[in-house]
C-alpha cells in the first residue's frame, strides 16, 4: 500500500476551495452594476491597488484594529492568521529549496517532514527548522487563547461571544485540530528519525521514549490533511468563508464601491465576510445593557447569509451604529440594515422572478393595501427669510430649548424665520428608520418646497435627527446646520457676547449627530466657551446612545429605560453639575433615568447671555402684564 | 326589546357611533396587534398621543380614535386611519403608560395587509 495516500483529503478540499472561490468571485464580478464594475477594474491598478495590498496586510493577516481594541484578542486573531500565512509561505519556501525538486505540488510542501523526515540535522536547515517551529508555536498559543475564549469569553475582555450553527462548529473544530495534530504528526515522525528542532525534536523524543512512534505517526498525518480537507469544504457554508471573502471585500471598498440603498453582490460579499468575530455584540447596549442577546450584528448578518427570516432581528436596533464603529472587517452595517428593513417581507423574495410578478398582478386587482399618504398636507407660502430655524417634533416637546434659542438668535441680532413654529411637518428621518423611504420622500418634498421657498441662506435645525436627513437626503440650498454648529458660527463672528458660567458639564454625543453626520468638534468647542468641559469615558464616535432612539419601532419602554439609566450612570460618573446634550430626544430619555440635571447645549449657552439691562427688563414686564389682563 | 318598553320615544334609543355591529367586526386585527405589541392593552386611551399628534394638527388622523376602532374590531375606517401617521415619535415620549405607539401603527398597517391577503 501506498503510505503517502494520506494526502489525498487534502488536496481535493484545496482544489475544491480554490476553483469554488474562482467561480464565486466570477459570479459576483459579474451581477455587479455596470459603473460598479468600472470601478473595481480601476481598482487593480496605481493608488488603490496598493492600498487594498496594505489594508490585506495590516488587517486581514495582523488584525491592527482587533489590535488596538483589545491586544490579547488582536494578538488571537494575528497568531492564527499571520502566523498560517508565514507557515505556508516558508513552508513552501522550505520545500522548494531543500525538497528534492523545485516546484512542488502543494502536499509536499505542507507535509513536507513526512517526505524528508531525515531533514534539518545540520548547517542551514537546523537553523530553518528552528524558524519552523517557532512558527508552529506561534500559532499555537493563538490556538490556546482561542480555546479560551470559547469557554470564558469575559477572560479575553469580551462581553459576549458568537453563537455557532453546527456548520460552523463543525468548520471550528477542524481548524482547532490542524495544528495540535500538525504538531502530533511532526513530531511523531522527528521522534522516529531523531530530527526536529527545540518543538518538534524535543516533544518527538519524549513521545518516542515509551511509544512505537513510527507506527503512530502516519495516523496523525491522516488526521491533520483529514482536518484540512474538512475545513476546505466546510469554508463556504461555514463563517470561515471570511478569510477569501474579505480579500475581495477589500478591493471592492477601495475601488469607490459603496453599500447604496439595495442589496447587491457588494452587500452580498460584505455578508460573506463578517467572521462573526462578536466585536458588534460586545458594544451593543442592547446586549449588556438590555439583556438582548440574539438581535446584534453578527446575527443579523448570520441570517442573511442562512436566508432565514430576520425580520425581528433587523426592526429590533436601536441604529445607534456603535457596532459599525469597532467592526474590523469595515462592513457598512447600519445600510445593510436599513436595506434589509425596506424588503419587507421575506416571503416575497425567495420567489423567482416570474413568481414575484405573478402575485404581484394578483394582488394589485384584488388587495386595497394601506400605504402612507400625505396628499392630505396643504402647500404653503412662507415669508421670505436669510436664516430659517426648524425645531423639530421632538424639539416641541421640549419647550424650554426653543425658548433658548429664541433668545440666542434675537440676543445676536440674527434675523430668522421660525418654520415649524405652529408644528410642521415630520422631517422623514423616522419613517425612513422604518424602511419606508417611498412615504418619507413626500415629507421631504414638501418641507424642501417650504425651504426652497423662503429663499432662506441658512437652515437651523434643533433636532440631529431632522439635521442627518436634511444634510443627506434633501435637495437643498441652504447650508443646514445644528444648532450647536450655528451658536459655534455666532460666537466666532463676535456676534453673541456671553459670560462664564460656573459649572462642571460633562457632554454627550447623540449618535445622529456624532456617529451620523460626525459633528463633534462645535459642540465641544461651544460649551468649552461657557463652561468648563469634563471627559466621558465613552464619548466621540464611541459614546453612547440614550437609548430613546426611533431607529427601534419594536424595543419595549422599560428595555429602553433600562439601557438609558447604564448610559447616564456611565456619563455621570465623573459627577458633573449639569449633563449637557444636543439632541431634544436624548434630552428627554436621560431625565428620566438620572437625578443630575439634564440640559441642551442651547439651554446652557442661554444660560450663559448677559441679563437684559434694565430698561428691556422693564418693558418686558410690562408686555407680561398686558398679556396677562388680555388673558385674564 | 326597544320598541317594546318604547323608551325610544322618550330619546333613549342607542348613540350609532356607540353602536357595535358584529357582523362586519373583525377580531382578527386585534389580536395580532396585541401578540406582537403587547403594549398595547396598556392603554387608557387619555388622548395625549392625539394632542400632540404631528399629522395630527394637519388632518384628522386621532390615534385614541384609532385604537377604538381596533378594539373594537372596525376595520373600513381602521384602514383610512393608518395611513396618515408620520411615525414622528412625539406620542412614544408622552405616553404615560409607555404604549409602544409607533409600532401600534406600523403592526395595524402590517395587519391590514395580511388581512387582504388573506395570511390572518
Amino acid at each position: 500500500m501506498n503510505s503517502d495516500l494520506f494526502v489525498i483529503p487534502f488536496n481535493l478540499g484545496l482544489y475544491f476551495i480554490l476553483i469554488y472561490s474562482v467561480v464565486r468571485s466570477v459570479a459576483w464580478f459579474r451581477s455587479l452594476s455596470r459603473p460598479d464594475k468600472l470601478r473595481l477594474q480601476r481598482g487593480f491598478f496605481g493608488r488603490p491597488f496598493m492600498d487594498s495590498l496594505r489594508e490585506i496586510f495590516m488587517e486581514s493577516l495582523l488584525h491592527r484594529k482587533i489590535f488596538r481594541k483589545n491586544p490579547v484578542l488582536g494578538y488571537m486573531h494575528m497568531s492564527l492568521a499571520f502566523g498560517w500565512f508565514l507557515l505556508i509561505v516558508f513552508g513552501t519556501i522550505e520545500a522548494d529549496f531543500f525538497g528534492e525538486k523545485h516546484l512542488n505540488p502543494p502536499s509536499h510542501a505542507i507535509f513536507f517532514r513526512w517526505f524528508n523526515p531525515e531533514h534539518g540535522a545540520e548547517g542551514l536547515a537546523r537553523i530553518y527548522n528552528v524558524w519552523m517551529d517557532f512558527l508552529l508555536a506561534f500559532i499555537l498559543s493563538g490556538l490556546l487563547l482561542a480555546v479560551i475564549k470559547r469557554f470564558t469569553p469575559r477572560m479575553m475582555g469580551m462581553k459576549k461571544t458568537t453563537r455557532h450553527t453546527w456548520t460552523d462548529r463543525l468548520a471550528l473544530t477542524s481548524l482547532w485540530l490542524i495544528f495540535p495534530s500538525r504538531l502530533l504528526a511532526e513530531s511523531f515522525t522527528c521522534g522516529a528519525h531523531g530530527s526536529g528542532s527545540f518543538l518538534t525534536g524535543n516533544l518527538g523524543s519524549a513521545l518516542a521514549s515509551f511509544l512505537p512512534a513510527a507506527e503512530i505517526a502516519p495516523w496523525f498525518w491522516w488526521l491533520y490533511s483529514i482536518s484540512l480537507g474538512t475545513f476546505f469544504f466546510m469554508l463556504p457554508i461555514s463563517r470561515y468563508f471570511h478569510i477569501p471573502v474579505e480579500l475581495f471585500l477589500i478591493f471592492m471598498r477601495n475601488s469607490g464601491i459603496t453599500t447604496g440603498d439595495r442589496h447587491s453582490s457588494y452587500t452580498e460579499v460584505q455578508t460573506h465576510a463578517c467572521s462573526s468575530c462578536g466585536v458588534c455584540i460586545s458594544v451593543c447596549q442592547m446586549s449588556y445593557a438590555a439583556g438582548i442577546n440574539d438581535i446584534q450584528s453578527a446575527y443579523f448578518i448570520k441570517g442573511l447569509r442562512n436566508d432565514r427570516d430576520i425580520s425581528a432581528i433587523t426592526a429590533n436596533c436601536l441604529m445607534c451604529g456603535r457596532c459599525e464603529e469597532v467592526c474590523p472587517v469595515g462592513i457598512e452595517l447600519g445600510p445593510m440594515r436599513l436595506i434589509e428593513r425596506r424588503q419587507g417581507e421575506r416571503a416575497d423574495r425567495t420567489l423567482s422572478l416570474p413568481e414575484r410578478y405573478s402575485v404581484m398582478r394578483k394582488r394589485s386587482v384584488t388587495e386595497k393595501v394601506p400605504t402612507q399618504s400625505y396628499g392630505y398636507l396643504v402647500r404653503e407660502e412662507p415669508e421670505k427669510a436669510e436664516v430659517l430655524f426648524f425645531a423639530g417634533c421632538m424639539t416641541h416637546l421640549t419647550p424650554s430649548v426653543i425658548a433658548a434659542m429664541k433668545r440666542i438668535m434675537e440676543s445676536a441680532g440674527v434675523k430668522y424665520r421660525f418654520m415649524d413654529e405652529k408644528g410642521g411637518v415630520c422631517c422623514g428621518r423616522p419613517l425612513m428608520l422604518a424602511g419606508r423611504d417611498r412615504e418619507a420622500r413626500e415629507l421631504i418634498n414638501h418641507n424642501s418646497d417650504i425651504i426652497w421657498k423662503s429663499g432662506a441662506k441658512i437652515l437651523v435645525t434643533s433636532c440631529p435627527i431632522c439635521y442627518k436627513v436634511f444634510r443627506e437626503s434633501y435637495y437643498l440650498e441652504a447650508t443646514v446646520m445644528h444648532h450647536s454648529e450655528f451658536i459655534n458660527l455666532l460666537i466666532e463672528e463676535g456676534s453673541l457676547r456671553l459670560g462664564y458660567l460656573h459649572r462642571k458639564v460633562v457632554y454627550h454625543d447623540p449618535c445622529e449627530l456624532g456617529r451620523g453626520s460626525g459633528i463633534y468638534e462645535e459642540p465641544r468647542a461651544v460649551i468649552s466657551y461657557v463652561a468648563e468641559l469634563l471627559e466621558a469615558s465613552q464619548e466621540r464616535s464611541m459614546s453612547l446612545c440614550c437609548g430613546g432612539s426611533l431607529g427601534n419601532l419594536t424595543l419595549a419602554s422599560g428595555k429602553k429605560a433600562m439601557i438609558a439609566a447604564d448610559a447616564a450612570r456611565i456619563l455621570t460618573m465623573s459627577s458633573p453639575d449639569e449633563l449637557i446634550t444636543a439632541c431634544p430626544l436624548c434630552k428627554k430619555t436621560f431625565v428620566q433615568a438620572t437625578k443630575t440635571k439634564v440640559s441642551d447645549i442651547a439651554e446652557l449657552v442661554a444660560a450663559a447671555l448677559p441679563a437684559p439691562s434694565k430698561r428691556v427688563a422693564r418693558r418686558r414686564s410690562a408686555r407680561a402684564t398686558v398679556r396677562a389682563n388680555d388673558a385674564g | 326589546m326597544m320598541s317594546a318598553t318604547g323608551a325610544n320615544k322618550f330619546g333613549f334609543a342607542i348613540n350609532r357611533s356607540r353602536m357595535i355591529d358584529y357582523d362586519s367586526s373583525d377580531r382578527k386585527v386585534r389580536e395580532y396587534i396585541t401578540s406582537r405589541e403587547p403594549s398595547f392593552r396598556l392603554c387608557f386611551a387619555c388622548g395625549g398621543c392625539t394632542a400632540t399628534c404631528t399629522a395630527g394638527q394637519h388632518t384628522s388622523f386621532n390615534l385614541r380614535r384609532m385604537n377604538t376602532y381596533i378594539r373594537r374590531g372596525e376595520i373600513e375606517p381602521l384602514r383610512e386611519e393608518v395611513t396618515r401617521c408620520m411615525l414622528c415619535g412625539k406620542c412614544l415620549l408622552v405616553c404615560p403608560r409607555g404604549v409602544n405607539t409607533r409600532n401600534v401603527v406600523a403592526v395595524a398597517a402590517e395587519a391590514i395587509r395580511k388581512l387582504e391577503r388573506n395570511e390572518l
